[in-house]
């Protein structure tokens, strides 16, 4: 047993030197944010999401898909809330596959109905396209990373050059984020302006824009967030109250009896 | 109980042609309204009730879940989606169901240790006890087997690390494996039979749950004092007392599972699993749902797979010889000061054991950001080794060594000596929610 035990401190220090090396490339811890959409009572920004849908549109749709989300969905309460015919006019600006009355292949005009369409038909198409990588799904992305929101802003901003002893492979990106710190995607947000939206809306800069494609993203992974936590505060307000009740209860009927 | 003097009298022509064919009602009567209960039970002892709570919870809300999911490996991931997305408060059910698992593994743990603390595997209670460890490996399997429902990157690794667990068996492993699996790698196959087995396992739970109930009522509830009920003047009936203080307490635990449920649905998840299954792609680190993160560590902590999968099951099964390990014949640790150190120290290390669990095995233990000079290695070797000495020779030799205080005579001589005696009367001899 001493000697195992010898052995596993030696062999820890071993591997402490290993994790050393190693801790040069791993990933920045983000910094944390503040949102909208924080706490019991937050919710989300309307013109943020819709602001945020178009960053996704004209920058990430390039590449990216969001293959659970409805064009309907841009029009439902708690997410952007673009009106009827607004979601009626973006659905109609996609075409999809689809077969004639012959059987024959066509394109036919999407619908609120539809499903965001993907960028690719297949992976290994999109993997041609991309230098081997795979852009993935974002429908569910601000939940499938740590601290999603705030891994995604730092991540859309962080680029930046390598150090010089940084050994960058070819066709990557230096981003301190990422996990390794080369990522494939160059950077996607490139000059302020990038994105232009309707009047009324504040500037586009690259920070800007990214925050609004974050919230957008996360009303994407999450669009009955404010259902829920709606419903939360109702739920927990008629429990304290039970709560309180059956203690007077409990009370009531213990009060002749000593224990 | 035998001093258990029920008076359940049918009142009207069907009860009374009811109680001579079937006496169903009489046993509801006795067993859920005038069973005897020692009348010193703290909030600890709530958690039966809010056990049993939960099984209904997981079994409805599992129930419409299953009118949603669809068990094939290419649509799993995203009719789960589609339930949280397109069904009406199927978001609601979907995070009830899998917070709801969290809270039944938090609400069993406390109750295991419950039981532990105040000695309820004692004779005459060691079936119940017995029946309670059936239970908790049925609970551990069900939820195994439904957390790979989503088919998301941890439910599909996870599946395949614990799969692989039978492989270690000499001879016949791989043949088990494949066995179970139904095909040659966790597959579609896997999933499907996996969702049958997750669909059957609770209503075996509910039937265990009866035995154990059942094996309750035979000696009745042991209590805090760990000592036995002398008469009448030492209980209540169970309703109305425990029912009210029961249905406090499991309010208030439906206060937490709601705030999980509602603001923090995904606290208790892993973020892989929103990644859909991916067999080309390992995650850098596998872990299981928090529930078996001590159990991990000590798979992980001897580098001999057989030898870790041996250890695993025993630091299970060891629960089960308590009642023929524990020497002593006191049951509480209220007066057992030796084996309430014990007990406490077995509380950090199980604690310690999850911490390493939840790490990736090399390199220095990392105690809440802090990294501690010494190998997790190392540590979950001296824990895992403690733990057995703690049940296999600690608890054995404790028993016979260890000079209890003093136990009380009765549970109501008891109270009357914590309170002073009142001019309350020492036995509830009329309640004003009886009509008399």
């Amino acid at each position: 047993m001493r000697m195992r035990a010898l052995l596993a401190i030696l062999l820890s220090i071993g591997f402490a030197g290993v994790a050393q090396a190693e801790a040069e490339n791993a990933a920045k811890h983000p910094e944390q944010q503040s949102w909208n959409w924080d706490g019991v009572f937050g919710t989300f920004d309307r013109q943020q999401l819709q602001r945020g849908y178009q960053v996704y549109k004209d920058v990430c749709a390039s590449c990216h898909g969001m293959n659970l989300v409805s064009f309907r969905n841009l029009g439902q309460p708690g997410g952007p809330e673009f009106s009827e015919a607004q979601v009626k006019a973006i659905a109609a600006g996609f075409k999809l596959p689809a077969l004639d009355d012959n059987g024959e292949p066509i394109e036919r005009t999407a619908t609120p109905a539809d499903r965001f369409p993907s960028p690719f038909p297949n992976e290994i198409a999109a993997r041609a396209a991309n230098n081997n990588a795979y852009p993935p799904d974002l429908s569910v992305i601000i939940k499938a990373r740590h601290a999603g929101p705030d891994y995604i802003y730092a991540l859309l901003i962080g680029y930046s050059d390598a150090p010089k002893d940084f050994n960058l492979l070819p066709g990557l990106n230096y981003n301190p984020y990422f996990e390794g710190r080369q990522i494939a995607m160059p950077a996607p947000l490139t000059s302020d302006g990038q994105v232009t939206w309707p009047e009324g809306n504040p500037a586009a800069t690259k920070e800007r824009m990214a925050r609004d494609v974050v919230a957008f993203m996360t009303w994407a992974a999450e669009p009955k967030m404010e259902e829920r936590k709606h419903l939360g505060v109702q739920v927990m307000i008629f429990l304290a109250a039970l709560s309180v009740l059956l203690f007077f209860a409990y009370r009531r009927v213990w009060r002749d009896v000593e224990h | 109980m035998s001093h258990g003097n029920y008076t359940y009298k049918p009142t009207n022509a069907f009860t009374k042609w009811l109680d001579t064919r079937l006496p169903i009602i009489r046993l509801m009567d006795e067993s859920m309204m005038q069973f005897p209960t020692p009348k010193n039970l703290n909030y600890w002892f709530a958690f039966g009730a809010i056990l049993t709570f939960m099984l209904v919870v997981q079994i409805i809300s599992g129930v419409v879940l299953a009118m949603h999911y669809v068990p094939h490996e290419t649509l799993a991931f995203n009719s789960v989606e589609r339930i949280m997305r397109d069904v009406n408060y199927g978001w609601l059910l979907r995070y009830m169901h899998s917070n709801g698992a969290s809270m039944f593994f938090i609400a069993v743990y406390i109750h295991i240790f419950r039981g532990y603390y105040y000695g309820s595997y004692k004779a005459p209670r060691e079936v119940l006890w017995l029946l309670g460890i059936v239970i908790y490996l049925l609970l551990m399997a069900t939820g195994f087997l439904g957390y790979t429902l989503p088919w998301g990157q941890m439910s599909f690794w996870g599946a395949t690390v614990i799969t692989n667990f039978f492989s270690a068996i000499p001879v016949v492993g791989p043949s088990i494996t494949e066995w179970l699996w139904g095909s040659f790698a966790v597959d579609n196959a896997t999933l499907q039979r996996f969702f049958s087995l997750h669909y059957l396992l609770p209503f075996v739970i509910a039937g265990v749950v009866v035995l154990h109930i059942w094996a309750l009522h035979v000696p009745g509830n042991n209590n805090p004092l760990g000592i036995d009920v002398k008469g009448p003047a030492d209980t209540v009936a169970f309703h109305p007392y425990y029912t009210t203080k029961d249905l406090f307490a499991l309010v208030v635990f439906t206060m937490i599972f709601s705030y999980f449920i509602f603001f923090n649905p995904n606290a208790m998840g892993h973020t892989d699993n929103y990644i859909p299954a991916n067999r080309l792609v390992t995650p850098p680190h596998i872990v299981p749902e928090w529930y078996y993160l001590p159990f991990y560590a000590i798979l992980r902590s001897v580098p001999d797979k057989l030898i870790g999968v041996i250890l695993m099951f025993s630091a299970i099964f060891v629960w089960a010889l308590l009642p023929w390990l524990d020497t002593s014949r006191v049951r509480s640790a209220k007066f057992r000061p030796i084996f309430r150190q014990l007990f406490y120290i077995l509380l950090v290390v199980v604690w310690l054991l999850g911490m390493l669990g939840q790490q990736t095995p090399d390199g220095n233990f990392d105690f809440y950001g802090a990294e501690l000079p010494i190998s997790k290695l190392f540590l979950s070797q001296f824990l895992t080794l403690y733990y057995f000495v703690h049940f296999l020779v600690l608890i054995p030799v404790v028993g016979l060594m260890e000079t209890p205080l003093p136990v009380p005579e009765s549970i109501a001589k008891a109270v009357l000596a914590k309170t002073g005696g009142s001019t309350k009367p020492a036995a509830a001899v009329r309640s004003p929610e009886t009509r008399v």
